[in-house]
């Protein structure tokens, strides 16, 4: 029961750290900022994903924490290498 | 002769006396207007092969017409008439006039055509049977019903189309355009009769029991007489006069039938005397006008004008011409001894009796009508005068003429000559023919006659009142012939645009496209906008009045499940994206926006025990998320003039619009589940047993419903088959910008 509780809560304490984070997504002063915030809400959403699973006590969602974070690591990759070069897959490398 | 058996259509013809009497004018004129055309044609300049062509179709089209009996034959005869006449009219096909005038009658007469194909639909149906005969049988027990008169209206618009009637006779003198023997064929003798043929073969449908069929065809009948003769005045070209008089003279038997065919609904001598007086002028009109109209061809061909002004004294050059053209137009005048004098007395005898007799509802019309028949006699007399002195009289004009004029070639005056000896002798001798030909004829239209009927026509049957009126006007007219010169062009410049028809028809055209253009461009704007708004109201529109119409919305609350804190957090979180993705300014803000809504739905599949879907869409998003930026650098930044959401905004409407519809029809939806769901359990419980995985999502994927799977992934290929032919194609023409 205290387990329940504290994942329900915690599970709201990421709910507005999500809201957050979107606020930031929205009002960055720079790319770099809303990307950022773009990849912790990634990271938040791997945590909900684990806490859901915890909740409705299933391992199914294991698959999507991993997944998640991949995800995470590539799309903000991607982000840092279009704000770098312009565009996500350079195709001529001499120029980089 | 069968044709299509099943739906009735069979290939009936039918000969009696209404049809022989046509079968005669066809095929007799036919053959005069077949011999004065070779000599009237040119072998060298002429291609004769499509002349012949077309008359052919359109002689057997005629056949066709007068005698079949089912009446979808016969409107494939009509329109068949219609279409060789188009051709023959359009015959001279590099003149702009021959042109417009074979369009005007084409869309004239198939739109006639088209309403008598209505009308014979509704007959059909009434009757069960498209026989004519049939209908004519039953047709009493069906005159109750209202399609019965919107047949009526049907089939008189078709007539009335296709004989030139008021306001429909405009596209008659235009198809003077044609060359003179079909002028002479078709519109005079032949196809313009088409339509007193089919109002007498139709009267024994509508007569016995509608007065409103005689009234209206006699007040249209006559008219059109009164118009005609009055616009013949004006003309100066032969053909012109003989088309309007054409017009006119249709009117005099058109209204001559309407009187006529209250004989079926009357036992009255006179009314059976009018249908007479109508055969019997049918008849005389074909003779004596076609033969005027090959007189006119002979003039035409010898001078090279057809303009009265230019024309005179050429009764010295071609006197045989002139005593044809003699004969002809005081026959039309209706002066004795010729046959338009007995059909002309009979037709103002029948008004006289009109007038007489105590009919109800017609006694105070009658003196008018009367009045309109004599007063339209007198105008006939006078341009039947000035059509035949005109020409013939006076001075010669040799320097007006581009042709010297030369004796009238004795192959083209044969024709006419036939015709006006025909012209002579039915004068004279009228009960030659009348009861041989015009008796069977009444005997067709009024069925219940006595067998034993028989005309009796003489030139002179005594001091009839009729007789009065003819004296009264030829004294009017020879006045008014002499005197023509001095008020013609007081008539000519006054009412030049008084009811000009034809501008009604020109106009109407010309409006019609505009109106047709303009309601494209307006609708067809090539702005996909403007599209979607119309998509999205249609929407809105026929959602609203479906489910408001219906009463199917239902708001009970009993099936929703409990609201958690996470739940609220993650609406409030959307919402806030969403309206976030609205109001951004630059792309590339709404773009990270939409990958972020796409994990917070991701996150909504793992609040509602969807681990399969969640993944998926995880996935799915993160890819597009790439894309677009893959594709970013060729996107165009929102553009300054964008729009702004005001509150006045059609588009800020719209979607609310949308959206609440939306949102209403999928809450009620929420709520009315009729039955439970069937599948689910079915599912559940045969996943591991039938499909051998644990995996419902998967196992529904590959087992149950692999079909969908199968061409999901075909989907997928072909997307991405076509982003490479599209990359690849692009860059085989040589956009040197992205070949690096």
């Amino acid at each position: 029961m205290i387990l329940h509780v504290s994942i329900y809560i915690s599970l709201v304490l990421f709910g507005i750290s999500i809201i957050l984070f979107l606020y930031r997504v929205i009002k960055g002063f720079f790319l770099a900022d809303r990307v950022l915030a773009l990849d912790c809400i990634g990271i938040a959403l791997v945590s909900i994903a684990a806490l859901i699973s915890m909740m409705q006590n299933t391992p199914v969602f294991v698959d999507v924490l991993l997944i998640i974070g991949l995800l995470a690591f590539i799309g903000t990759v991607s982000y840092a290498r279009f704000e770098e070069k312009g565009q996500v897959i350079v195709r001529d490398r001499t120029k980089s | 002769m069968k044709w299509i058996p099943d739906l009735g259509i069979n290939y009936v013809l039918r000969l009696d006396g209404l049809s022989l009497l046509f079968v005669l004018l066809i095929t007799g004129i036919g053959t005069l207007v077949t011999l004065y055309s070779i000599f009237y044609l040119s072998k060298k300049k002429e291609q004769l092969h499509y002349f012949y062509a077309y008359l052919a179709i359109f002689m057997t089209a005629m056949l066709g017409l007068v005698l079949s009996d089912n009446m979808m034959v016969l409107y494939l005869f009509w329109e068949m008439t219609s279409i060789s006449s188009f051709l023959l009219i359009g015959y001279w096909h590099k003149r702009e006039r021959s042109r417009y005038g074979a369009k005007k009658a084409l869309y004239i007469t198939v739109f006639g055509g088209l309403m008598m194909l209505g009308g014979m639909a509704i007959l059909s149906n009434l009757a069960g049977s498209f026989s004519i005969q049939t209908v004519i049988a039953r047709a009493a027990a069906f005159s109750d019903s209202p399609y019965f008169i919107l047949a009526m209206i049907f089939i008189m618009l078709g007539a009335f189309t296709k004989s030139a009637q008021f306001p429909f006779h405009i596209w008659l003198p235009d198809a003077m355009e044609a060359p003179t023997p079909i002028s002479a064929y078709l519109h005079s003798a032949t196809m313009v009769k088409a339509g007193l043929y089919l109002i007498a073969r139709m009267t024994p449908v509508f007569a016995p029991t509608h007065q409103s069929w005689s009234v209206t065809i006699m007040i249209v009948g006559l008219v059109t007489l009164f118009w005609g003769a009055f616009n013949a005045l004006k003309q100066v070209d032969l053909k012109a006069i003989l088309a309007y008089s054409t017009i006119s003279q249709l009117g005099l038997i058109m209204s001559l039938l309407g009187l006529g065919s209250n004989a079926l609904r009357e036992a009255n001598g006179f009314y059976v005397a009018a249908l007479a007086a109508a055969l019997l002028h049918l008849f005389n009109h074909a003779t004596f006008k076609g033969a005027l109209f090959m007189v006119v061809g002979i003039i035409d061909h010898e001078t090279g004008t057809r303009d009265i002004r230019r024309l005179g004294g050429l009764m010295n050059v071609m006197p045989l011409a002139a005593t044809l053209a003699f004969v002809g137009t005081f026959a039309m005048a209706g002066i004795p001894p010729f046959n338009g004098f007995i059909s002309k007395e009979m037709f103002l005898e029948s008004f006289v009796h009109l007038s007489s007799i105590d009919a109800p509802t017609l006694s105070t019309l009658s003196y008018i009508f009367l009045f309109v028949a004599w007063i339209a006699s007198v105008i006939t007399f006078v341009y039947s005068m000035i059509l035949f002195f005109r020409p013939f009289t006076g001075k010669q004009k040799p320097w007006l003429q581009p042709k010297r004029a030369t004796h009238t070639p004795l192959g083209m005056a044969f024709s006419p000559l036939v015709l006006i000896v025909l012209v002579i002798v039915s004068g004279l001798f009228p009960n030659l023919f009348a009861n041989r030909l015009i008796t069977p004829a009444i005997h067709s239209v009024k069925t219940t006659l006595n067998p034993s009927y028989e005309l009796h026509l003489a030139l002179w049957h005594g001091f009839t009142p009729a007789l009065w009126l003819t004296i009264a006007i030829i004294a009017v007219g020879t006045v008014l012939a002499v005197t023509y010169l001095k008020w013609k062009p007081a008539i000519q410049k006054r009412y030049r645009h008084t009811f000009a028809w034809n501008d009604v028809y020109n106009r109407g055209n010309y409006y019609f496209e505009k109106l047709s253009y303009r309601s494209m461009t307006t609708v067809m704007n090539g702005n996909l906008r403007f599209y979607l708004i119309i998509l999205f109201m249609t929407f809105i529109l026929m959602t609203l009045v479906g489910v408001l119409t219906t009463d199917s919305l239902d708001f009970s609350m009993i099936k929703l499940t409990k609201i958690d804190v996470l739940d609220v957090l993650i609406f409030i979180a959307t919402a806030i994206v969403l309206l976030a993705i609205m109001l951004s300014k630059a792309r590339l803000t709404s773009v990270i926006l939409l990958g972020a809504l796409g994990y917070l739905i991701a996150i909504m599949f793992m609040v509602a025990r969807a681990p399969d879907i969640a993944l998926t869409q995880l996935v799915v998003e993160t890819i597009s998320v790439i894309l677009y930026l893959l594709a970013f650098r060729f996107l165009p930044q929102i553009g300054k003039d964008e729009e702004k959401i005001t509150p006045f905004s059609w588009r800020l409407w719209i979607s609310l619009g949308v959206g609440f519809v939306m949102f209403m029809v999928v809450f009620s939806s929420f709520n009315t589940t009729f039955f439970d769901s069937v599948l689910s359990p079915y599912f559940i419980e045969n996943a591991y047993t039938l499909g051998g995985g644990k995996n419902v999502v998967n196992v529904t994927l590959v087992d149950f419903r692999g079909f969908d799977t199968f061409f999901e992934s075909a989907v997928l290929t072909i997307a991405a088959i076509c982003i490479y032919s599209l990359v690849r194609l692009r860059l085989n023409k040589g956009d040197k910008q992205h070949e690096e």
